[in-house]
């Protein structure tokens, strides 16, 4: 039997980090007392009309542009009408057939449309489960209720579950570089439905598609895509069929349960808001959205390729928006120094990696390594000041209390030890005579041999000495 | 013509204009008036009260335009801490912690709230028998209707127990009830008073708008009412200022009578349309031309009319599900909870337009109805903008029929849906449109409708007022037929 492909498409929920609520004046909440961010809007009491947040409306623009998106000039809400209590109108406000944004691509997935609605409540079930079926009481925090929401979905462009993964890191990093959602999975600020299809390689058309809902990490959403792809594959190969319906991911089983079947779907009703009037999209409107418009990832990934940045730190840095923060700081600081300014590579080799694996997934900003100390001490390292492996104990030295690299390499008697520096040559000549065997066979051609030597000096210096230095030195004494 | 009256309610036989300008002369303070008017309304034979204030108001600012004239309110205007129910029992004592924009305006501008009016559950109906707090009963005649939506408030100025009021007009819940009341009741155009804290019937439509005893009065609670409110996105004021009324001619006033609404075949009563008629040449005899106009859609308002505000009313109570305020009613889980609060919370016209609207909103028929219906509204705005090339004014009788008996439509919803055949078609078209009393037939108060483009609410006072001194009718319901009950 013929081998499957993946088709899979992203709807992500993007919770926007403006001032207030959507469509009312209540500020958002974090963590509040329950039910203490909520005014007479947001809880849909009888009577009351939405105005639409201006600051929603301009985050989503920016978000269509950061995406290369086509911006409606205009736009409409509609009613999305079912029941639920975390629903307190009986219809979420939302965008439909006249979306922000249309069409776009951010690399190699495009976009199919962006558009703003307004977040529901929290339900809290009290019972075993904690699910609404066979709870003892529901309670409902209405403080998310009616948090600016910007939904993105793809078209389905996604082939495998480590590329959505992959793809999903790129726009969180996007959306965080725009400062329009704090993009935290945990805290759910940032939500990714799944529509998961398989097909056998080659074929064109589509396969019948499963959602997947709601998972919140990244992690769970490589798992989950994986774990629907084996099962639709698993039907497939034993000659069923895949049926269209809602799917549950549960990470703690791997279990996939379906919440809901295409005949049970609802029927929203959808019909245009007649409390709102349409979003018509200014040119002034553009013109603030644009000028708010940072450097986004992908650019900055080209540009620090230019250079000369390897591929892999280039991405590192650009999709870490702190990390390539940091690296641009300690980049700038080197060349206000005057004493020789750090190269771009090795001070992205650095970051990328040294630092990396001293602070983690910490912000270094907030580390005790600030950005120029880091530039001066690749300085010392290219000026060969310090060596490589004294350059690390320095840098273990700057994030535990912080300081000057020179100053450090100075009190510590780290200074590598060069062949001008008079206390080289007679290491050296020692370590030759203490391993002569070695040195018989780098006269004979064999310079493998010359590690012993090195080592030797190594060890005797403490790691000052300059590798390259002492092999130098070494074929100088052995005339070779 | 002054009927023997209660000495006591002698302040309430005045308009709100000449009380202003007594209370201005010193003759009677806003307190005596209030409590005057407290009285009436307590004293109410006819259910148009759900509740009346308990105590005077604090005396108003010296220089607030509206000097303490008091206001009866319809029940779906949202009032702090005082029911406001919509007449349904599925909002019993609701109290809101909040007041509606424009009555916190009108107490603003010294127009304390004197109580709340019945009406038609969430404003749907013709008659007020939909009210789940029993039906109002006409102040002419006590066994015939008082017109709806705003039958509390229409029945409340007609029998002298509030001297304004405030009603609600949808597809002619402010201009039938005024015309079967012998009233004037004044549609304004969509968007010139905010909505905000009007409990919701058809947003698109709903708009708020003064019942008065005469023109005059009209045009001043008008002129606080309207105003762009920053909480209701669909209001865009006034351009201008609401004037006093003074026209006495009509001169060179050109007047539409539509063919659709008003020729042979639409089935106006043959007394409705005699006073009609007798109007028309009043008019002429003014100065204006009267002349047959088109309004080749209007006859099709109807259907569009029935299919647009269900679906609008069936997500606008959607959040009636017992969940967070009014009636909830146990019933095992979640759906049950649902089901059963709204089967009981809601009455039969109110539900009946929940599933129209559910239906023709339904995947697959919302092409067929919703987005028909639409079209259909954009035609008849435009058959308006096309008359309004020729005429100054659209006029038709109000209602097709004086006030009906208790019960005689009810078994019949079509029947009832007829009484807005001449009202809806301004209503889709967001149009301001008046009523003004135009004599008896059958002994019961008949409407003289005149509707013009929209904001041309100065123009059309004026031209109402000008046919009211001619017309010369009192608004007030006869006390002999007020105590008949």
């Amino acid at each position: 039997m013929s081998e499957f492909e993946p088709v899979i498409g992203l709807e992500i929920h993007v919770q926007l980090a403006t001032n207030t609520k959507m469509f009312c004046g209540c500020a958002l909440s974090f963590g509040e007392p329950p039910n203490t961010r909520t005014c007479p809007v947001c809880l849909g009491l009888p009577g009351t009309l939405p105005r639409a947040n201006a600051q929603a409306i301009h985050f989503g623009l920016m978000i269509g542009i950061a995406l290369g998106s086509e911006l409606a000039p205009r736009s409409i809400f509609h009613r999305k009408n079912y029941f639920y209590p975390d629903l307190p109108k009986g219809y979420q406000i939302s965008q439909y057939d006249e979306p922000l944004c249309r069409g776009g691509h951010l690399g190699d997935v495009r976009i199919h449309r962006v558009h703003l609605e307004e977040d529901a409540a929290k339900l809290v079930h009290a019972g075993a489960s904690g699910r609404i079926h066979g709870s003892d009481a529901s309670v409902v925090d209405f403080n998310r209720g009616g948090t600016p929401l910007a939904e993105i979905v793809t078209e389905p462009d996604v082939r495998s579950a480590g590329q959505a993964r992959e793809w999903l890191t790129l726009l969180r990093t996007t959306l965080r570089r725009l400062g329009v959602s704090d993009v935290n999975m945990e805290e759910g600020s940032l939500r990714c439905d799944a529509n998961i299809s398989i097909r056998p390689i080659g074929a064109t058309e589509l396969g019948t598609k499963t959602e997947l809902k709601n998972m919140n990490s990244f992690r769970f959403i490589e798992r989950g895509i994986n774990a629907e792809v084996a099962r639709q594959e698993s039907l497939l190969r034993g000659g069923g069929h895949v049926v269209q319906e809602t799917l549950h991911f549960d990470p703690r089983t791997e279990a996939i349960t379906s919440l809901r079947s295409k005949e049970q779907a609802h029927d929203y009703r959808y019909f245009p808001e007649p409390d709102l009037v349409p979003v018509a999209t200014s040119q002034a409107m553009l013109d603030t959205a644009r000028e708010a418009m940072p450097e986004l990832p992908a650019a900055r990934e080209q540009r620090l390729q230019g250079l000369g940045i390897t591929a892999g730190d280039a991405r590192q840095l650009a999709w870490r928006t702190e990390l390539g923060d940091y690296f641009e700081a300690a980049l700038a600081a080197g060349a206000e120094g005057g004493n020789g300014s750090a190269e771009a590579q090795p001070l992205a080799n650095w970051v990328c990696n040294e630092l990396v694996a001293r602070v983690g997934e910490d912000d270094p900003n907030a580390s005790k390594v600030r950005p120029d100390a880091l530039a001066r001490l690749v300085v010392l390292v290219g000026a060969k000041t310090v060596t490589v492996g004294n350059a690390k104990l320095v840098l273990d030295r700057l994030v535990a209390e912080g300081g000057d690299p020179a100053q450090i390499v100075e009190s510590a008697g780290l200074g590598a030890m060069t062949g001008g520096d008079d206390a080289l040559d007679p290491v050296v000549e020692a370590a030759l005579a203490a391993n002569a065997d070695a040195a018989e066979k780098i006269k004979a051609g064999n310079m493998k041999a010359i590690g012993a030597i090195i080592g030797h000096v190594m060890r005797e210096t403490k790691g000052r000495a300059d590798g390259a230095e002492v092999t130098r030195i070494v074929r100088e004494k052995l005339g070779l | 013509m002054t009927v023997g009256r209660n000495p006591s309610s002698d302040l309430t036989t005045l308009t709100a204009s000449a009380a202003v300008d007594a209370m201005g002369r010193g003759e009677f303070t806003a307190a005596e008036l209030f409590d005057a008017y407290r009285a009436a309304a307590t004293a109410d034979q006819l259910n148009a009260y759900l509740w009346v204030a308990e105590n005077a108001p604090p005396a108003p600012p010296q220089d607030a335009p509206l000097a303490g004239v008091p206001l009866a309110v319809k029940d779906l205007f949202c009032t702090e801490g005082v029911p406001s129910q919509a007449g349904s029992k599925i909002l019993e004592d609701y109290r809101p912690p909040y007041t509606a924009s424009v009555v916190a305006r009108l107490q603003a501008a010294g127009a304390p709230l004197l109580g709340k009016t019945n009406q038609d559950e969430f404003a749907m109906g013709s008659s007020n028998e939909n009210s789940a707090f029993g039906p109002v009963l006409n102040p002419w005649d006590h066994r015939r209707v008082p017109g709806g939506s705003s039958g509390g408030s229409a029945a409340a100025v007609a029998a002298g127990s509030a001297p304004w009021a405030l009603g609600t007009d949808t597809g002619g819940s402010i201009r039938q009830p005024a015309a079967l009341c012998g009233i004037v009741g004044l549609k304004p155009t969509y968007g010139t008073i905010s909505r905000y804290g009007m409990i919701a019937f058809a947003s698109s439509l709903d708009q708020a708008g003064p019942l008065t005893r005469d023109v005059t009065d009209a045009a001043l609670l008008l002129k606080h009412m309207v105003g762009q409110d920053p909480r209701d996105c669909t209001s865009i004021g006034f351009p201008g200022e609401i004037g006093r009324p003074a026209a006495r001619s009509l001169e060179g006033i050109r007047l539409g009578v539509p063919e659709e609404l008003t020729g042979e075949g639409v089935g106006i009563d043959a007394g409705v349309l005699e006073t009609f008629n007798a109007t028309l040449k009043l008019a002429e005899s003014l100065g204006a031309s009267v002349r047959t106009c088109r309004l080749p859609h209007a006859q099709h308002a109807l259907s569009a009319y029935y299919v647009l505000a269900p679906a609008e009313a069936s997500s606008n109570l959607a959040r009636f599900d017992g969940v967070r305020y009014g009636a909830r009613v146990e019933n095992g889980g979640l759906l049950g909870m649902y089901t059963k609060t709204r089967s009981q919370g809601f009455g039969t016209e109110v539900k009946r337009r929940i599933m129209l609207g559910t239906y023709s909103l339904s995947s697959g028929y919302y092409d067929a109805y919703y987005g028909r219906a639409q079209r259909v509204r954009t035609k008849i705005s435009e058959d308006f903008a096309t008359a309004f090339g020729e005429f100054d004014f659209v006029v038709t009788p109000t209602s097709p029929t004086v006030a009906f008996e208790l019960g005689a439509k009810t078994a019949d919803p079509l029947s009832m849906y007829v009484n807005d055949y001449c009202t809806v078609p301004m209503s889709l078209a967001g149009i301001p449109a008046i009523s003004i009393p135009n004599g008896l037939s059958e002994g019961l108060p008949t409407g003289f409708q005149l509707a013009g483009p929209a904001f041309s609410e100065n123009a059309i006072l004026d031209a109402a007022f000008a046919l009211e001194q001619a017309i010369g009718f009192r608004s007030l319901a006869p006390v002999a037929a007020r105590s008949r009950a």
